[in-house]
């Protein structure tokens, strides 16, 4: 047993309260234990994704108790790339945030930023239903003070909206919990998905009922429709940073619904079939044509971009709710893509609104700076909405490839290449009114000379994700190959169950029992 | 007692739904509190009810009550405890700005207003 994969968790639940207790009026000092616990983050998630590239799972007894009666931290090769894509997210974001000193304009932005990751991380790795909601709360409650971050009536009526939502979203995971444990007896993954298959084919209400309300839970997450409402507003509103950061919380969503519904409650599964195929792949396709008509409809560059995280959400979960290793390995290949390309365009916008003052789509005064973010507007735009070169366009025909032997290919392929059509157009519009369509040709504006502009380190940190997102077109072949392997794994659970179940722990001992 | 209990629940959570849908930030706040109350018992009751049994191991106990709901309500309790905190904050926050207590988006000609 290995100790290194609880420290993801450890590290920002340590460094968070550190931070509030012994910096808390330095911001320098802030800064760069901020920075050194998340380069550290890095090196360690790259640690365990090395570790168990091989195909291996790796896991952890909290306490030594073992699995069915203890909490587990398990992780695969799922769940250690999704740590990896976060942390590496967290660093660019974090050296946007202090490049644009959004961080000094509220108090304690660093450690809730570190608790955040700390819910994101833990929510990745742990092996339990219960400590799947533990982990999701403390995401959520440091995504409530981010969301909120230097105060203003719009983001505190915005955090008013998200916080409600969220807590409907809560209750409702405690309800789904509250029933699985009745029809089963356990929290635990793997002991929940080898008790499930011995539900009797006339015991089935509570248990899809459960099965069901779980889905409506990481739904709400994923920001799927008719799901949705609470985003466009909170994530416009939120500092941009935050926001960007926030483009991997959908993907928790995402992630959870992977892993509980090939594991615990798998398509095959007899006493929930008819869930998986009669609502998922509809509700996911209707998502993708209102975020990106939305993205055509929006009045404001960060709804825009609210509107099309809704869309790419979509289209991830197109890919998951075919359910087939060939569509989950695309969908894990977009899901990299789209919270990369997210990020991008919400700290664009960010660029945009400081040198513009606002970001309604109508025609302004001339901007200063604008070859540069015009320019990598472009590219997030070219990215996001799936055009080559960039891996939108590879990540969309992987998802066209996938679901060619699937009844339904016809509306996907409708509607996933029409809904491409809309962003691009959507896209076009609102850029050539932002950048093309100034009012006169002369700068009616002085140019700001306040400090709030965004230094260099704000670019390079635009530009950074733009380096992963230009890798992540480059090496396709080897992370497309790697996700499929992935999704092949999560099919195919024996050495999975084996390791979490089987292994001697205090309360249990396999061996001696038989 | 099941009737009871399974009764409680529905109308906690009756009550609670109806309160979540008003417009203004405090009855949806009471709501919420409703529904975090209905789902604490319903965790409670899917141990199963047991009266008078102890939850850990006793030599003189014939029976037994399950010990990990009591845990799992626990959890439970504080984190909606330190959630319904934070959002009356954060609603007294927004009421103390806008003037205004609605939890809908507000009108387009507030929402382009200049934001910090």
């Amino acid at each position: 047993m290995t100790h290194w994969i609880i420290l993801p968790i450890v590290l920002p639940a340590l460094l968070a309260p550190f931070m509030v207790l012994t910096a808390r009026h330095h911001i320098g000092i802030q800064r760069v234990f901020s920075l050194a616990g998340i380069v550290g983050l890095i090196a360690l998630s790259i640690g365990l994704v090395w570790q168990v590239s091989d195909g291996s799972v790796i896991y952890y007894r909290l306490s030594d108790w073992a699995a069915p009666f203890g909490i587990v931290i398990v992780g695969d090769r799922l769940s250690t790339l999704m740590v990896l894509l976060t942390s590496v997210l967290a660093l660019f974001v974090l050296l946007y945030a202090i490049g644009s000193k959004w961080d000094e304009r509220g108090r304690h932005f660093h450690a809730l930023f570190q608790f955040q990751l700390m819910g994101i991380l833990g929510a990745f790795l742990t092996g339990d239903l219960f400590n799947l909601f533990v982990f999701f709360e403390v995401l959520l409650i440091a995504s409530y003070g981010l969301m909120i971050h230097a105060g203003g009536n719009a983001r505190l009526r915005a955090g008013v909206q998200y916080v409600l939502f969220n807590l409907i979203g809560s209750t409702l995971f405690l309800f789904a919990l509250g029933s699985i444990y009745a029809e089963t007896g356990t929290l635990n993954m793997a002991d929940l998905a080898q008790r499930v298959t011995l539900i009797g084919a006339e015991e089935t209400v509570g248990i899809r009922i459960a099965a069901v309300l779980l889905l409506l839970v990481f739904a709400i997450k994923a920001a799927l429709v008719p799901l949705h409402f609470w985003l466009p507003s909170s994530y416009a509103e939120a500092p941009a940073p935050v926001a960007a950061l926030f483009a991997i919380m959908t993907k928790v969503g995402a992630y959870a619904i992977i892993r509980v519904y090939t594991m615990i409650f798998p398509p095959e599964l007899e006493v929930t079939s008819g869930m998986h195929d009669l609502w998922l792949l509809p509700a996911a396709l209707v998502s993708l044509a209102i975020g990106m008509i939305g993205v055509l409809a929006a009045r404001k560059l960060d709804r825009l971009v609210a509107f099309s995280i809704i869309g790419s959400m979509g289209m991830v979960m197109v890919a998951i709710s075919l359910f087939t290793p060939s569509s989950i390995g695309a969908a894990l290949y977009y899901i990299v893509h789209s919270t990369l390309a997210g990020a991008i365009l919400f700290l664009i916008t960010d660029l945009v609104r400081t040198g513009r003052g606002t970001l309604d789509l109508t025609a302004q005064p001339p901007m200063m700076g604008t070859h540069m973010t015009a320019g990598m507007f472009f590219a997030g735009a070219i990215a996001m909405a799936g055009l080559p070169p960039l891996s939108g366009f590879l990540g969309k025909l992987m998802v066209l490839d996938a679901a060619y032997s699937d009844d339904l290919v016809v509306w996907v392929w409708a509607i996933v290449l029409s809904s491409s059509l809309i962003s691009v157009v959507g896209f076009a519009r609102a850029g050539s009114i932002v950048f093309w369509k100034a009012l006169g040709t002369q700068a009616t504006v002085e140019p700001a000379t306040d400090l709030s502009r965004p230094s260099a380190l704000a670019y390079a940190a635009i530009g950074g994700l733009f380096a992963l997102l230009v890798a992540h077109t480059v090496f396709a072949g080897t992370v497309h190959s790697y996700t499929t392997e992935i999704a092949e794994e999560l099919f195919d659970h024996e050495s999975y169950f084996s390791l979490v179940l089987d292994t001697p722990g205090k309360l249990s001992n396999p061996k001696e029992a038989h | 007692m099941e009737l009871i209990v399974a009764s409680a629940i529905g109308v906690l959570t009756a009550a609670g739904i109806y309160l979540v849908l008003r417009l203004r930030t405090f009855p949806v706040i009471l709501g919420m509190s409703l529904l975090t109350y209905a789902v604490n018992v319903f965790l409670f009751a899917s141990g199963r009810l047991t009266i008078g049994a102890p939850p850990i191991l006793d030599d003189a106990a014939i029976t037994y009550t399950d010990p990990l709901p009591q845990a799992l309500v626990l959890t439970a309790i504080v984190i909606s405890f330190g959630m319904t905190a934070v959002v009356v904050m954060i609603g007294l926050g927004a009421y103390l700005g806008s003037d205004d207590d609605h939890v809908d988006d507000q009108p387009e000609s507030d929402a382009s207003e200049e934001r910090p």
